[in-house]
Parts: structure tokens; sequence; C-alpha cells
């Protein structure tokens, strides 16, 4: 039993480890799969199931333009962060507000389809099963987008202030890991919802 | 030039006043420091359940007992479960992880410090919303007050219909605020010891605490989300008028209980791996030896981790899954207790041939192993289903977790309280004391929790807030309810001792157990850097390597 | 440090646990004298199936058990710094690949050997086959009573169930379907059967085969509110014959006296009928329990009190004190009310 503190010796090694962000949103992003494979699995239990009122077949068309517009915004956000890696910040500028527009298009797209879904069609989450897990999914992720582009429109903004510089590529790099993410699940959605479940 | 003087500020120091000292604590966003407010914040809920559960002992010590009315016991188990599970184990636990894995592995603070700070705040605003429903709950009918849906809240007792009020929203929410709190958590452990190992400390040659709550974060990662995901249906069902859970509209009551159970069992995961991360590195300080088989013991741990989610539905031998579902789930069931055996016989490996001293931590991680022993063969006994459709939901039940957390992991926690306070406090905690609290707790422990599998056996059904006479179970309950008391006299002596040592005990120096890990190293407290220069380390015991020039661990691994 | 003289309540402990499951495993005849519910005191197929497999899964587990528990006990006792020691630390031993295998394999083969056990119970339970004798019922659960009907003989009652016992050689088992009105509940006597779940929109079955008269006790095992613990179970085995009177009696209409029309003029105009049915009358509710033979049970309320006048009255008068959370309301009647309606219920035999 001893009351000195025990001194280490310092060597030289060649220690790298990952980056704690891309690691953080890595465990992040496994964190929400696990919430959307929730949804998605009472999405599939209850397909078929509902007792009564509108029909997936009836009221249901595959959104292909909007669902353009979102997955080619995970190619722009690409090239954006290509263009800072490159010290290129006016292009970096100009994709980066592709990308936003591309996903306010696909929140847009979302936005009608639910506007005529519900005044046209007669089906909101209350309806029946369908309905129910129909807008929690599409909500769920919809909601994911809003959360990104909240996200991607403060870079935006900090960006018109000059205060993006090169050294921030990993940061937006760990950003964009997110947006590849929310891409990624609205093609497992568009799958659920519009292939299998119809 | 002007000639005017300038009056400059005095420079004497004020010492900071208690404002100051609540700011600093309140804004903190150090390691350590958020490591105690956990702690604290953990062991007041540990008392205010306990209370809960001593109402409830004191309703059954006999049959037609009329202590409190049914729906105040409802409550009360409602609030005891849900109170234990989310404001008292998993803060307690995240809070000996957030002090020791940055200490241990010679990082300066965890991964994301300010993420940190909003995890702590998240979950103890979860736990203050849940006990606001005791006045915020009158709904419109006047009726709610605490929820007592049962901690694990099966549809349909939890819609509108069924549970009128606003008693299940609080539950609700409070869960989910407090699992933003606990996934945020789980994140910075992850990203701090993937991340943040000092140079040499490859993952072999981390300590066994940091690989069991990394294993465990992963679990809370994909295991908590499904209990939001639930909860926010619940929420969906209960005021959109969604149908997840309305079986009038053709949902299933049975999809709860899944989504649940996939939470809920590698929960209790979350839980015990932490607990064996303390008798690990309890065990071999006090034996004098290494950890037996480290290789195996991390195979194990990650085995527990991925067979842990496979499980779930051995809560639910009992709803009607068909046979062949069930048979499954049988097999995964008793496929866990394999790595989970062979831990209890690498702890056993390790005291063998070594040099045992019975201080404090160390009796409590021996009561531990042959506690956690008996606990996991009770869980044995009900993977086997048939057994479990009597066992299931009954005392037998009830009996066998509290085995697990109270003889297994309270016991471990114990353990590493006595373990590592003279680390966080400087001083060192009063040996007799300990030995008090651990002989009132071990016959408490085991008058309550032994003989509390006997009315499970005779016909028992849990949650139950009186029963018949006659049936053979009243002198089982008499007994489970005096041990109680001497567990309440055994948690006092705790309490009492950390108190009086914090202000009144020797100095504990940096290393008062001879241990062989980094955070030995430092001062006790540790200064908020931790280090002062980041360490580089050889083998799984750095501190063994300095103290054994001649014989270091790393020549042998 | 343990001195040698105290009690090691460990071991106190187990061995009590031991004995006890002991000597509930030994005795296997109906008026246990442990308890009424006790699971190790089977009467039925189902439960026998279950208690022999118990058996196998306790002598596995209390195997382990001892043999752990003693080299447990054995390091800590043998490996125990001594007084005299000098100091030095011991051999540092890091691991040994055959121990690890060993301690492997052995309990790999342990699962297997359970696995394949319980599996064939798990088949001879759930996929058991219906003989054509087989009694049918339909048990619905309701917050906070049972209601039973028999669609085949035409019969619906409430809270005790009565089933005719069944010998080896000529089974005359009873299947019951398990539904749910309101919530889950869960169907659990001990002696005759594992418990299975009352889920809404889940329908289940179960089945028993009583080998023995007499009544068996249980209660509901899945919390489904305030009143869990008063939703007591009865079951009835009787005899092929006394079964068949009982079926004859139930089918009956309710018969009217004279001296019992003015309860039942109140019975018919207060609220009553919108929750209960008596079977003959106008009276046709579903909410509660049906009353047509109400006499006939020993209990009310689902087991919470004995079936005597003063019981039924003081039910009426105020279900709250009987059972508090209880879905029955107050029926607020004056006294005179209260004698004239009791003695109409007596009537319904």
């Amino acid at each position: 039993m001893t009351t000195t503190s025990w001194t280490l010796s310092r060597t030289e090694l060649d220690w790298r480890l990952p980056s704690r962000g891309r690691v953080g949103m890595s465990a992040l992003i496994a964190a929400e799969a696990a919430i959307f494979t929730i949804f998605v699995v009472a999405y599939l239990f209850y397909v078929g199931k509902s007792l009564s009122g509108p029909t997936p077949r009836e009221v249901l068309s595959p959104p292909f333009f909007y669902t353009f517009c979102l997955l080619s915004s995970s190619l722009t956000i690409h090239f954006a962060t290509r263009s800072l890696r490159r010290w290129n910040f006016r292009r970096f500028g100009a994709w980066w507000l592709l990308t936003i527009t591309l996903g306010a298009l696909f929140l847009y797209g979302t936005a009608s389809e639910w506007h005529r879904l519900i005044y046209r069609d007669g089906l909101t989450i209350s309806t029946n099963l369908f309905g129910t897990t129909y807008y929690s999914l599409v909500g769920l992720h919809g909601f994911h987008v809003v959360v990104g582009l909240v996200c991607l429109c403060t870079v935006m903004v900090l960006t018109l202030f000059g205060a993006v510089k090169q050294e921030h590529a990993e940061r937006i790099d760990v950003l964009s890991l997110y947006w590849h993410f929310v891409d990624a699940v609205w093609i497992v959605v568009f799958t659920v919802v519009y292939v299998i479940g119809r | 030039m002007s000639t005017e003087s300038i009056a400059w500020p005095s420079t004497t120091a004020a010492s900071p006043s208690f404002v100051d000292h609540l700011h600093e604590w309140v804004t903190t966003v150090d390691h350590k420091r958020l490591g105690i407010l956990y702690i604290v914040y953990a062991l007041v809920f540990l008392v205010i359940g306990g209370v809960e559960a001593t109402v409830i002992r004191i309703q059954l010590i006999r049959p037609h007992n009329d202590f409190v009315s049914p729906q105040v016991f409802n409550r009360m188990f409602t609030m005891h479960g849900t109170t234990m599970i989310f404001f008292v184990a998993m803060p307690i636990l995240f809070g000996f992880a957030n002090y020791l894995i940055p200490l241990m592995i010679g990082a300066r603070d965890m991964a994301f410090p300010r993420l940190n700070a909003f995890s702590f705040w998240m979950t103890a605003f979860g736990g203050l919303l849940l006990y606001f429903s005791l006045v915020g709950a009158n709904g419109l009918y006047g009726a709610g007050n605490a929820p007592d849906v049962g901690w694990f809240a099966y549809a349909p007792l939890t819609s509108q219909t069924f549970s009128l009020g606003h008693s299940t929203d609080f539950w609700t929410l409070a869960l989910l605020v407090s699992g933003f709190g606990s996934i945020g958590t789980a994140i910075n452990i992850v990203a701090t010891i993937l991340c943040l190992r000092c140079p040499g400390m490859t993952l072999s040659k981390m300590p066994l605490f940091a690989w069991l709550n990394l294993v465990m974060s992963g679990l809370v990662i994909i295991a908590v989300s499904p209990l939001t995901a639930a909860q926010v249906m619940l929420l969906l069902d209960r005021y959109l008028g969604a149908h997840f859970f309305d079986t009038q509209a053709g949902g299933s009551a049975v999809i709860w209980m899944h989504f649940f159970w996939i939470f809920g069992h590698p929960e209790v995961y979350v839980l015990v791996l932490p607990a064996f991360a303390f008798a690990s590195e309890i065990i071999p300080v006090f034996s004098r030896k290494a950890i037996f088989g480290y290789p195996v013991m991390v195979g194990a741990t990650v085995a527990i981790g991925f067979i842990s989610v496979s499980v779930w539905a051995h809560h639910m031998f009992t709803v009607g899954m068909g046979a062949n579902v069930n048979t499954f789930f049988v097999i995964s069931t008793m496929a866990i207790a394999v790595p989970t055996g062979i831990k209890i016989f690498n702890w056993l490996a390790t005291m063998w041939g070594g040099k045992i001293e019975f201080k404090a931590p160390m009796l409590f991680c021996i009561a531990f192993l042959f506690q956690f022993l008996i606990a996991g063969l009770t869980g044995v006994m009900m993977s086997a289903a048939p057994f479990d459709w009597q066992l299931g939901n009954s005392y037998f039940v009830v009996a066998h977790f509290h085995y697990v957390i109270v003889g297994g992991i309270l016991f471990c926690l114990f353990g590493a309280f006595y373990y590592w306070f003279p680390k966080m406090s400087g001083k060192m905690y009063s040996e007799a004391l300990g030995k008090v609290h651990f002989w009132l707790f071990v016959i408490g422990f085991h008058l309550t929790f032994d003989f509390m599998h006997v009315p499970g056996l005779l016909g028992m059904p849990r949650r139950i807030y009186t029963y018949e006479p006659g049936r053979g179970w009243d002198t089982w309950n008499l007994i489970v309810t005096i041990g109680v008391f001497f567990q309440a006299a055994g948690i006092l002596v705790f309490l009492g001792n950390l108190l009086l040592s914090y202000f009144r005990g020797k100095a504990a120096g940096s290393d008062p157990w001879d241990a062989w890990t980094l955070e030995w190293s430092t001062n006790s407290p540790p200064p908020a850097y931790n280090f002062a220069s980041v360490p580089t380390v050889k083998s799984r015991r750095p501190l063994w390597d300095l103290k054994h020039p001649d014989d270091p661990d790393w020549k042998y691994e | 440090m343990r001195s040698r003289g105290s009690i090691n309540w460990r071991v106190l402990g187990s061995q009590i646990l031991v004995c006890v499951n002991c000597n509930a495993a030994g005795l296997s005849n109906p008026t246990s004298p442990l308890s009424p519910t006790n699971i190790f005191s089977p009467a039925s197929t189902p439960a026998k199936s279950i208690f022999e497999l118990s058996l196998f899964v306790l002598a596995v587990t209390g195997t382990i058990f001892l043999v752990v528990f003693t080299l447990l006990l054995y390091s800590v006792v043998r490996f125990r710094k001594r007084k005299n020691d000098d100091g030095r630390e011991p051999a540092q031993v890091y691991g040994s690949n055959q121990v690890e295998l060993a301690w492997t394999v052995i309990p790999v083969l342990i699962v297997v050997a359970l696995f394949m056990a319980t599996a064939r119970v798990i088949a001879s339970v759930q996929k058991a086959a219906r003989p054509d004798d087989a009694v049918e019922v339909v048990a619905i659960g309701h917050q906070f009573w049972w209601e039973y009907r028999y669609p085949a003989l035409g019969v619906v009652t409430a809270n005790e169930l009565h089933v005719p016992v069944s010998d080896d050689s000529h089974p005359t088992p009873t299947f019951i379907k398990l539904l749910s009105a309101d919530t889950d509940h869960s169907f659990w006597i001990p002696r005759l059967a594992g418990k299975t779940d009352l889920i809404p929109n889940h329908p289940n079955s179960m089945w028993i085969d009583p080998h023995e008269t007499g009544v068996y006790l249980g209660q509901c095992a899945q919390y489904c509110g305030t009143q869990h613990a008063k939703m007591l179970l009865r079951v009835y085995v009787q005899s092929k014959d006394e079964f068949a009177r009982w079926i004859q009696q139930q089918r009956q209409p309710a018969t009217t006296t004279d001296a019992a029309s003015q309860g039942q003029r109140i019975f018919e105009t207060t609220a009553c009928i919108n929750c209960h049915a008596v079977a003959g009358t106008v009276a046709n509710g579903h909410f509660g329990p049906d009353l047509t033979h109400l006499m006939t049970r020993d209990t009310i309320a689902a087991g919470a009190a004995k079936n005597t006048p003063e019981n039924l009255r003081q039910w009426i008068l105020n279900p709250a004190s009987i059972k508090p959370g209880s879905l029955m309301p107050a029926m607020q009647l004056s006294d005179p009310e209260l004698d004239a309606l009791a003695t109409y219920l007596e009537t319904l035999r």
C-alpha cells in the first residue's frame, strides 16, 4: 500500500484509433436503425389485417420522382464533401444547397401525398391498421429528414458566413453519414410500403 | 497621458460560495463529477424504491391484509419495478462506467463530455417526471395518479379504455426521456472505448471492465430503441387514435409483448454485464492473481451479447405462440446459460490457488458468486418451457429475478462501492461497518429471496395485492417480509458508512488495494485532468508491470 | 472472515429450499398438506408431464449446484490468506485451454439433454390430439370474472367450471378455448395444467384430464387491473353421471315464483339486466356473469366471498366493500328493495 502515484513511461508508438465523430455517428445510426426496424416489423405484421377502410392497393401510388430526388441528394452531398476536402468552397456551397433543395422537394412530395390521402381518400392514422402503420413509418422517416434538413441548413448558414473551412471536412463527412442513413432507410421504407405491402 | 489612477480589482480570491459549488456541479461536463451525480441520484431512488418494496411486503405479510388498498398496491409494484430498473440500476451502473472508463483506459474524459452531461440530465428529468405523476396525473375523470399498469405495461391494459387519466402517459414519457439519456451514454461509452485508449492499449489489453461496458453499451443501443418505438406507438394509440395495440380494430396485444421483451431481455444483460465487470476487477485483486482466461471471458461476454437478443420470448411461453416457436426460445435461452456458466468457472479459477483477503469488496463478490449460481440455475429451470408454464408469472419468477438483481447485481455494486470509494473520495471507509452491512444484508437477502421461491411453487401468482388463506402461502410470506427489515438495516449502515467515512475517514492514498489497473496510478480523488501525461501500457496490468519489473505480465500474455 | 461457529445462511437457505422441493415432490396425493395449489401435486396429464420434466430439470440443476457450490466453498476456505503469509504474490496463472474446453463442452452436453427432454413435453402437451368425446368449453376472461360456455351442450355459466373426471382407459378430457373480452388474463390451476393466457384477439387453447374428482383451485395469473388478485378459479371435477346431471340442470331456464316477483321486477327495471342475463326472462346482459343458476355456486364475485345470503346482500349493496375496484356499481337500493332482490336471486337455482 503506497501513497505515491506511479509514473508511466512514454514510448513512441504508431497509435491511431478511429475518429470519435465517426464512431459516435455510427452508434447513433445503429440505434436509429433499431427504431426503424420495429416500425417496419409492425408494418409488415399488420399488412392485410385491417378490418375496414382503404387498402394500400386502392390509395397508394409509388412516389418515384420524389424518391429519385431524395436518393440523388445522397450523391450531391457526397460531391459537396468532396469539394470541401479539395478547398472548393464555392462548389461545396452549391452542391450543399442542391442537397437541401432535393431534400425539401422530397418532404413536399410526402406532404402532398398525405394531403391527398387524408382529404381525398379518407385515410388517417386512426382509420385502420394500414393508416396507423403507414403514417407512423413514413412519418418517422419524414421526421428524420426534417432533422437532417435542419442540420444541413445550419451548415448552409455557417457556410454563407464563411465559417466553414477545409478542416471541418471531417465533421461535414460525419453529418453526411446521417444523411446517407436517412436515404438508406427510405429505400427500405419504399420497398416495404409501396412494393411488398401493396 | 492621463494621470488618473486606475482601480484594480482585489487579487485575493474569495472562497467559492455554495451557489458557486452548485453551479459547478450543475454545469459540469467532467466524467468524474457526472459519475458521482449519477450515483448519488440512484442512491436517492434506491431508498424510495426500497420504501415501495417495504409497503408491498407489509401488505403481503398476511392474507387479506388491509395495510393499503388494491389501487395503492398496484401503483407500488409498478413504481417499485420502474424506479429500480430505470432510475436506480441503470443510472448507478452508468455512473460507475462514466467515472472509471476514462481512468482505466488512460484517457482524460469521455469522448463527448457535453453529450455526457446531456444524458445525465435527461435521465434525471425522466425520474422526476415519473414521480411527478403522483401529483400531476389526475386526468379528466379525476382518475390517475402514479402509474399502476406494471413495469412492463402490457397492452391493452394501457389503452385509454382501461387506463384513464394520465398516469400511463407519465410512465411512457418518463421512460422515453430517460431512454434518450441511456442511448446517449451508450454512444459515449462506445466512442470512448474505441477512440480514446492510451497508446499500447489494444482491445485485447484493456481491462475486462471496459470490455463488459462496451458490450453493454452495444446492447443498450440495439435494445432501448425498440422500447422507444413501442412507447411512441403507445402514445399514438392513446392520443391520435392509432391502432397498434387496439385489439378491437384487429391490432395485437401480443406484439406489444414482443416489442417490450425485445427490449426487456437484453435490458437485464445491460444490468448484469457491468456487475460482471465489477466482479472481474475485484476478484483478481483480492485473490492476488490475474483473471483466469481473459480471452475466454471476452469471448463469453460477446457471445452473451449476441445470444441475449434472441431469447426474449421466454417471457412469453404462456402466451400461446405455438409449440415450434416455444421450442426455439427454449434452445436459445438454454444456450445463453453456457457462456454465463463459463464466466462463473473463470472467476472460480481466479480464486483457485490465490491468497484471498476477505475485505468488504471481496465479501460481496464472493456472495455474488454463490447467489448468481443459484439465480442462473433457477433461470435454467424456467427455460424449460413446460416448467415455465407453472413457474411463470408466479412468485418463483419474482424470486428468480430478485436473486439476479439483488443477489447478483446489487451485491457486486456494494463491492464496487467499497472498492472504489477510496479512489473517488480520497478517504478509507470503515471496514467494521462494511462487515456489519454485509452480514445484515446477507441474512435479509436470504430470508426474503430464498423463501420467496416457495409460494411460487405452491401456486401464488405475482402482482396480487392480497391472497387467500388456506393456500399454504402464509408462513412463507411472513418470513419474506421479515427479511426486508434486515436489508433495510443493512442499507442504513451502508449509507452511514459512506457519509461517515467521507467526512471522517483516514486518507486512502492512491492505491490502497495494491491493484493493477490505471486508475490506481492517479491521486485519490484524481485531478480534473486524470493523468499528468498520457500513459503508455504494454500489458493488461500496467501497474503489475511497474511493481514487478522482473516478472511483468507482457512476457506471459 | 467467517468464524467457525457462525451459521452459514447461504447453505442453510439452499438446503431448506431443496428439502421443501423434495417434500413437495414426494407428495402426490390430492389433498396435499402443503397447499391445494401445489405444482408438485399433479392431478391431470399436462400437470403430470410438467411434474416429471421438473424432476429431471431439478435433478440436473441440483447436481450442478452441488458441484459448483462445493468448489466455490472449497476455494474460499482453502485459498484464503493465512495469518503467517509471507507477503509474496501467488503463482500467476493466466488460463488453460483444456480446462476452458472442458467446462464449455460439458455444459453444452447438459443443455442438449435438457433441451431434448423439454421439446418432448412441449409437443406432448401442445400438440395433443383431441378425442371425439372431449368436452368443449369456451372460457372468456373479463375484468374480474370468468365466463364459461359449453357450446355443444348449450350451457352458459360463470366463475365455477364443472368438468367430468377422465380415466386413462376411456379418456374424456376437457378442451378449453381461451378468449378475452377486455385485457390480458391467465388461467392457472396448478394441479391440473400449466397456465395459459387469455388475450383479446388471440384465441388460445389448453386441455385438462383430471384423474380424481374434487375441487381444484387457482386464480388469474396475468395482471389485469385493480382486482386481479380476486379473480379466483374453482374447477369442480365430477363423475360422469354427476356432470351430466349438472349440465341438465344448467340448461334449464330460470323458474319464477310469486314470492320473488317483486324482487324480479326490481331486477328487471333497475340497471341489473344491462349487465346480467337470466335465461327465460328479459334479462340478457353480457357484461357481467350469467345469474340463471347463481345459487348453485359456492362463491360469488369470482371467489371473493362465499355465496351466503348476507354476502350476496352486501355485494349488491356495496361491491367495493368486498372487491374494491370491481366493475359492478353500487346499485343505491333501499333496504326493502335489497331484501326483495335478494329473495329473488335466491330462487335462481
